[in-house]
């Protein structure tokens, strides 16, 4: 398990509302996508990941997802699962597509 | 149609006053998530890819108008205005908030209905026959025999935490409408050479990563023999089954690995102990659930106004050879209503869908309605007189797609549009085919042919058995569509066959196109239906058609599943 | 530390004498009023011939999740078994319910879990048995 690091996002639903959750650089939690803290650091990620688990009270299954800097160095997913999470669903605009 | 006791009536209300206080106990720490999980899910309440998502049973598919209106209500009240009818005989609701679910669960109760071990690693909603009470060809309701298992498995001490979830499914006709064989347990209703009631068993069938056609356990289960028998067989399996491995814990491994001879003798002796835990009382409870599944009182007129409107009416006319199904009473049909218009997702139905089938089912069908695995709506009984009138009706709504068993009628499960298990998408996939089926104004002439597709090897979207499945896949980051071909989901249940390597999604919808012109070009004539052709001829030209020369994905070696 | 779960609510552990685990019992030479830990993968007939004997049977639920000692002890009680039935490790006050109706005696809790879900959580007292449907369709008819 020697894989280079590659940034992440650390994401997980909120347990009230149960939608899509980012972690923020400021350590707030914002429901866009583009608004998340892209971790490029592996302690850094794994220490988010760590503190994130500490707080069940709000969210439910944190994880770190893979991610990559768009031209405007906002993070932008790097799989289409993630995709599909921040976007909503294809059949309709239920989810938060108008923000794409 | 079976209605709630009082006893039924307090066990919901206490089941939503309970789970009230575990979500306040989730949230106030009392209760982890690991903890509230499998709590939350024996409760239908799954958390998804965007949302929660709400599963309520509607049990062994049977509803009144009253109930579908109020599952319009909840839609617009608590949702985004419409439901999800699921392969299994369910509606989902795919965006409640946690705090609302005991609310929807009390606007539930209200009608007697709940979401109760629509999930979960315990025996699930019962499903049975979506024609049941009013198929020609039936020999005895399941239903009964189906609200009975309901009420002994609800809350069952023993099995609500199984190595996986168990799914049983009924089925009182010799034509298996229920998929039965690919069930963990599916009966099938019968009398013997003397006339008695009782059940064939057929145990450990079930799709998904291993899917297998389940094997008969008992040839004759007298009627009483029921509970004891299916408990013996849960307590073989709580005991037995896997629990170390999530992909090897259901009963179809644990009949597999033990082989099929071993397994009975286990359930057998276990029985002889068991027979002697019931002494009549369910029995009983069976004789009362029968006397409230009554033949509604059929309305005696002319069938002329059917006629006439079939001689006069094309589009009436396709929708009667497609939608239409015999009934017991000749003077009846049973009216398929497709949730499957082209481009539209399959099994949705929005709030104003759901008030107009409960009102038609009110002032023309006896009040009762069915939800079919399909992911169909259903009038059981209707008049032939009534039917122009009811088609007229559902054509103002959208519902009124002649389609039903043809290529554009789907079953695709939610895939990863809100499906957090999910490998790939599943509805595009299905807008995309049915729509193009539409344009080329071929499906009636191509005739009966399933397609199922899921998003993930789960299999909700029961694909194993559809006569052409499709899986998606994630192959390197990129969804990818496999296909098989030549299953079946009925009383001659057999598996699909791998046609080959995966297909993008460009790839996929031509390469159905070809393969529905293979069909079209090399079947002996117009009563030979696909699935007939493929076991006739094989894979041979489906695979060209797949798989055109110099048009062949290079074949990859994919790691194991 | 553990807490001790049963109709009257919680309390320490009453039982004194050793419990013996499974491995080291001889079924041919036991003495009677002994207790035993048992594991939850054990096939009741194998505790069949030595059961008027044994005084305290525990059976482990390793996770909330792991269903058997509902099963198993469901088994022994059919089997006959008289003494005290006890359910220990991971076991929620929601699941209280379920293993009365499978013949435990009590609930066996570690003290974090007794702490997280206290006494008021768990539906002690006769309530477990309200509300039944197993009871319902299992009793003779006359």
């Amino acid at each position: 398990m020697s894989r280079p690091f590659t940034p992440k996002i650390l994401t997980a639903n909120h347990l009230l509302e149960g939608d899509v959750i980012y972690l923020t650089s400021r350590g707030e939690w914002t429901q866009d996508l583009r608004e998340a803290w892209l971790i490029e650091d592996e302690m850094e990620a794994n220490t988010a990941l760590e503190n994130a688990q500490l707080h069940q009270d709000k969210l439910v299954e944190p994880y770190l997802a893979d991610a990559v800097a768009d031209a405007g160095k906002r993070p932008a997913p790097s799989h289409f699962r993630e995709a599909f999470r921040a976007r909503g669903p294809s059949n309709y605009r239920h989810g938060k597509q108008e923000h794409y | 149609m079976y209605r709630y006791s009082e006893f039924d009536k307090d066990f919901v209300n206490h089941r939503v006053r309970q789970f009230r206080q575990q979500v306040e106990r989730r949230i106030d720490g009392s209760l982890t998530e690991d903890e509230f999980k499998p709590l939350r899910l024996m409760n239908g309440l799954y958390l998804q890819l965007h949302a929660y998502m709400l599963r309520v049973a509607i049990p062994y598919g049977t509803l009144s108008s009253r109930q579908m209106r109020q599952l319009a209500w909840i839609a617009d009240r608590w949702d985004k205005g419409y439901g999800h009818f699921t392969t299994r005989q369910n509606i989902q609701y795919n965006w409640p908030k946690l705090r609302d679910v005991p609310d929807i669960l009390d606007a539930l109760a209200d009608v007697e209905m709940h979401a109760i071990q629509t999930s979960g690693n315990c025996v699930r909603n019962i499903t049975a026959d979506h024609f049941a009470g009013a198929a020609a060809d039936e020999i005895l309701d399941p239903r009964p025999t189906a609200e009975l298992l309901r009420q002994w498995s609800t809350d069952h001490p023993e099995f609500a935490y199984l190595p996986r979830k168990f799914k049983i499914a009924i089925t009182g006709s010799p034509a298996d409408r229920a998929v039965t064989k690919a069930h963990d347990i599916g009966l099938r209703l019968l009398r013997n050479e003397v006339g008695e009631i009782g059940y064939e068993v057929v145990v450990g069938g079930g799709l998904g990563r291993t899917p297998m056609i389940g094997k008969v356990i008992r040839e004759f289960l007298p009627e009483q023999d029921l509970l004891p028998y299916v408990e013996s067989i849960l307590q073989v399996y709580n005991a037995l089954g896997r629990r170390d491995n999530k992909y090897k814990a259901r009963v179809k491994i644990t009949v597999h690995e033990h082989g099929i001879d071993t397994i009975r003798n286990l359930v057998e002796e276990r029985f002889k102990v068991q027979r002697k835990q019931f002494g009549g009382a369910d029995q009983q409870m069976l004789c009362e659930i029968k006397a409230a599944f009554t033949e509604p009182n059929y309305i005696n007129a002319s069938t002329e106004a059917f006629n006439l409107t079939l001689s006069s009416d094309l589009t009436f006319r396709a929708f009667v050879e497609t939608n239409l199904h015999p009934h017991k009473n000749p003077d009846y049909s049973i009216v398929t209503i497709s949730l499957k218009a082209h481009g539209e997702t399959p099994g949705d139905a929005t709030s104003q869908q759901m008030r107009v089938v409960a009102n038609l089912a009110e002032q023309f069908g006896h009040d009762e309605l069915r939800v079919s695995h399909e992911q169909n709506l259903i009038l059981p009984h209707v008049h032939k007189k009534d039917i122009p009138e009811v088609y007229f009706a559902l054509r103002k709504v959208g519902l009124a797609t002649a389609n039903v068993g043809l290529v554009s009628d789907i079953i695709a499960c939610p895939g990863m549009d809100y499906c957090s298990l999910a490998t790939a998408r599943s509805i595009p996939i299905a807008q995309q085919i049915a729509t193009r089926m539409d344009e080329l104004k071929l499906e009636h002439d191509i005739g009966p042919l399933k397609i199922k597709i899921s998003g993930c090897i789960n299999a909700c979207g029961h694909h194993h058995v559809g006569h052409i499945g499709i899986l998606g896949l994630d192959r390197a980051g990129v969804e990818n569509y496999q296909i098989t071909i030549g299953g079946d989901g009925t009383e001659t249940a057999r598996l699909g066959d791998r046609a080959g390597p995966g297909l993008s999604v460009d790839e996929l919808i031509p390469a159905l196109e070809r393969v529905v012109d293979t069909y079209l070009q090399i079947r002996k004539d117009k009563s030979e239906t696909f699935l007939e052709t493929y076991l006739r001829i094989g894979m041979e030209p489906f695979k060209e058609a797949l798989y055109p020369e110099g048009n062949r994905p290079t074949r990859r070696r994919h790691a194991a599943l | 530390m553990t807490t001790i779960v049963n109709d009257n609510g919680f309390s320490l552990d009453d039982w004194g004498p050793e419990i013996l685990d499974w491995s080291s019992v001889d079924t041919s030479a036991i003495d009677p009023g002994v207790a035993i830990d048992v594991p939850n993968t054990l096939e009741s007939e194998d505790l069949a011939s030595i059961l008027d004997q044994v005084a305290l049977i525990r059976i482990p639920f390793p996770t909330h999740v792991d269903g058997r000692g509902f099963t198993l002890a469901r088994r022994l009680r059919l089997l006959g078994y008289k003494g005290r039935l006890r359910a220990f490790g991971h076991i929620l006050a929601d699941q209280y319910a379920k293993a009365r109706r499978c013949g435990f005696d009590e609930v066996e809790i570690h003290d974090e879990l007794a702490k997280r879900q206290p006494e008021s959580q768990w539906s002690l007292g006769d309530d477990w048995r309200r509300l039944d449907y197993q009871e319902r369709l299992r009793h003779q008819w006359c």
